[in-house]
């Protein structure tokens, strides 16, 4: 009998490992992100000069971003799927899509939305307001190119059918940062 | 064919996800989304607080659920994941009092009382600087 590494085993979680492992790191990512919503909260709530600064931010952009990211995790999942039916090829595909989705995203924010808020004058060091907005949005936006580039290192092996769980694992955490996003959202957007 | 008839693919993942009817569950996310961008044009705060936040919460329960399959991993991922809520719950516990009042039992922040003083007597001027150092 063949003796496999440790780290393919089942876990006594009732899991795989790397199904556990990506669950961890999403316990990771609700702390960071968690601890910089909260104060961001605790600020916006009183500080009625947080609402006057949020009056600045472009809220047709936050909701098409939202819809880029809504639509990845729709192809996220519709690879998993693939994935699971065996597909390879196809769940490659919508791994693409779903980078696709990803660099939309981050060219719409780095590319049209951060430039001409820094064109007026909004910079990190403007104020609270602006430092934890940039703050936010940043740390999220390396979390979707993080994303991406792992897609994209998945999706060349999905597409010759190997190492095909990968596909659900990296959907995990896409649709973890997709979620970070929908609070993202009403937060930086809309209070205003 | 599925994914367990090829050769590189990590034991344990023996199980199949119930995948339901995705392209329903992202339609009913665009529509929350239309509804949450409409809230603030009815100009009421409370609309705006519910359409924003309060679909905020359902549609990450449709991703966490439909997308995440949340609902039928072990009982494990619940415990993980609300392990960490909790300890956002508590950071927000702690630190907030120091965050959003201005004075407590033995301790005041100058700063803030004399900001928010000169902003009863002055609030033009207030208004004009407002949030640039109001720490």
């Amino acid at each position: 009998m063949s003796a496999s590494p440790i780290a393919t085993t089942r876990t006594a979680a009732g899991m795989p490992t790397g199904r556990l492992a990506v669950w961890w790191v999403i316990a990771s990512e609700i702390v960071i992100f968690g601890g910089l919503l909260g104060s961001y909260i605790m600020f916006r709530l009183s500080h009625d000069a947080f609402g006057e600064h949020a009056a600045h931010t472009n809220m047709w952009i936050g909701a098409v971003n939202t819809l880029v990211l809504l639509t990845s995790s729709l192809f996220a999942v519709l690879g998993h799927k693939a994935a699971d039916a065996g597909d390879g090829r196809k769940a490659a595909k919508f791994l693409y899509l779903t980078a696709a989705g990803g660099l939309l995203f981050a060219s719409i924010k780095f590319g049209y939305e951060w430039p001409a808020e820094i064109h007026h004058g909004f910079t990190i060091s403007s104020n609270t307001f602006w430092s934890f907005y940039y703050t936010a949005a940043g740390i999220h936006a390396a979390h979707v190119i993080g994303g991406v580039i792992i897609m994209l290192i998945i999706a060349p092996r999905a597409k010759r059918n190997l190492d095909l769980h990968r596909v659900e694992l990296i959907g995990l955490y896409w649709h973890f940062v997709d979620v970070v996003w929908i609070f993202l959202f009403p937060l930086l957007y809309i209070a205003k | 064919m599925s994914l367990h008839d090829h050769a590189h693919v990590e034991p344990g993942y023996e199980e199949h996800t119930h995948h339901g009817n995705y392209v329903r569950i992202w339609a009913i996310l665009v529509v929350l989304l239309m509804v949450s961008v409409a809230g603030p044009f009815f100009g009421h705060p409370v609309v705006t607080l519910v359409t924003a936040f309060g679909i905020a919460f359902v549609k990450a329960y449709l991703v966490a659920k439909n997308f995440m399959h949340v609902n039928v991993a072990p009982r494990y991922v619940a415990y993980l994941v609300g392990t960490m809520l909790m300890f956002m719950l508590l950071f927000f516990a702690g630190a907030a009092p120091d965050v959003m009042k201005s004075a407590g039992s033995n301790w005041v922040k100058p700063a803030w009382v004399a900001a928010h003083e000169e902003a009863v007597a002055h609030p033009a001027a207030a208004a004009h600087g407002a949030g640039a150092h109001h720490e």
